[in-house]
């Protein structure tokens, strides 16, 4: 018996560019959650304002104490964040989708009670020094 | 959610923190269809129990499935399982499983874009749910390498076949492996990195 055949692709002439996550109510006010009112509530209703750039990836630190007027929601991300934690921790830990944790984040960052590390990516390749220290940190699991 | 007190979110264990030192992190994908065993090979080797990141998807941002005319707008919650590696004191390595559907990958930022490379997991049960995978990784200009999971029950063909099976190039590495076990899924990762650090190696 043979395997199905798949068929070889190119690249594409221009890389094709990821599109941004959409906002959090879809672009139309309606918030596709279990508990919609509620992401209304955190994520403000600057729904097309600017968001932090912020990768998966991203290393979060907190850099000062939670004010009295921090949403729990962000209180509680200061809270995880004391040691560095990537954004998708953050989105997992506190069980909101990826998209409303870069919102709060972009406020935290704007009033710098957080600190962002940005991601090593591949664009800023080829750096042999950060692959053969993956490939040490590897070797030792 | 209850947020009533930022007190009743459960962080990570002490021993989970990472150290004040880590300054840089850096992802790997693994992609595959439903069931492959991406969270099995994520788990395996992750330092830390797989956490779940979601987002959620309406119909209108993305174009999925007609609702028929529906009224009310369709929600659909896609979840990304993920592991987490520590290289060093200022180094840190995330594993992500992906859905197989690239109509999933735009929903986190920079997703492959991003990552150092791939690793397309593959079950001879079902060999042709990798087709698209491996077509748009190709098409992305994303590095990756095929990793077979051994299923018990799963056909078994000469690497050769499913090399050619699958159109890959001489050059991308393909490895049988066991998601189940932390030596094997260590090894796939390596030979991802083996990979990268020889298209590195050629283009320096």
């Amino acid at each position: 018996m043979s395997p199905p055949q798949r068929r070889r692709r190119t690249p594409r002439a221009a890389p094709r560019q990821e599109k941004p996550a959409p906002p959090p109510d879809g672009g139309n006010g309606q918030v596709p959650t279990r508990d919609p009112e509620r992401l209304y509530v955190v994520t403000g209703q600057t729904g097309d304002g600017d968001r932090a750039e912020l990768d998966l990836v991203t290393l979060i630190v907190t850099c000062a104490d939670a004010p009295p007027s921090a949403q729990p929601e962000q209180s509680a991300l200061l809270r995880l964040c004391r040691a560095p934690m990537s954004v998708a921790e953050v989105s997992a830990y506190l069980h909101l989708p990826f998209s409303v944790v870069t919102v709060l984040l972009t406020e935290l960052l704007t009033a710098e009670l957080v600190q962002a590390r940005a991601p090593v990516v591949r664009a800023e390749l080829p750096d042999r020094s950060l692959l053969e220290a993956v490939m040490h940190g590897l070797q030792k699991l | 959610m209850d947020f009533k007190s930022s007190e009743t979110v459960p962080g990570p264990r002490t021993e989970d923190h990472l150290p004040h030192t880590t300054t840089a992190a850096v992802k790997i994908v693994i992609v595959g269809g439903f069931g492959v065993g991406k969270t099995t090979m994520v788990g395996s080797v992750s330092e830390i129990r797989p956490l779940t990141t979601e987002e959620t998807m309406t119909q209108a941002g993305i174009g999925v499935d007609d609702d028929y005319g529906s009224e009310t707008k369709t929600a659909t919650t896609v979840a990304m399982d993920f592991g987490r590696i520590s290289i060093t004191d200022q180094l840190v390595l995330y594993l992500f499983g992906t859905p197989g559907q690239e109509r999933f990958w735009f929903l986190w930022n920079g997703l492959f874009e991003g990552a150092l490379g791939a690793v397309v997991l593959v079950d001879t049960r079902r060999l042709e749910v990798s087709f698209d995978v491996i077509g748009r990784l190709e098409e992305r200009g994303v590095p990756f390498v095929v990793a077979v999971n051994d299923f018990p029950d799963g056909p078994r063909y000469p690497m050769d076949d499913l090399r050619e099976a699958l159109d890959l190039s001489e050059e991308i590495p393909m490895v049988k492996c066991d998601a189940r076990r932390r030596a094997s899924s260590r090894d796939v990762l390596m030979t991802l990195m083996r990979f990268l650090h020889s298209i590195a190696m050629a283009s320096a």
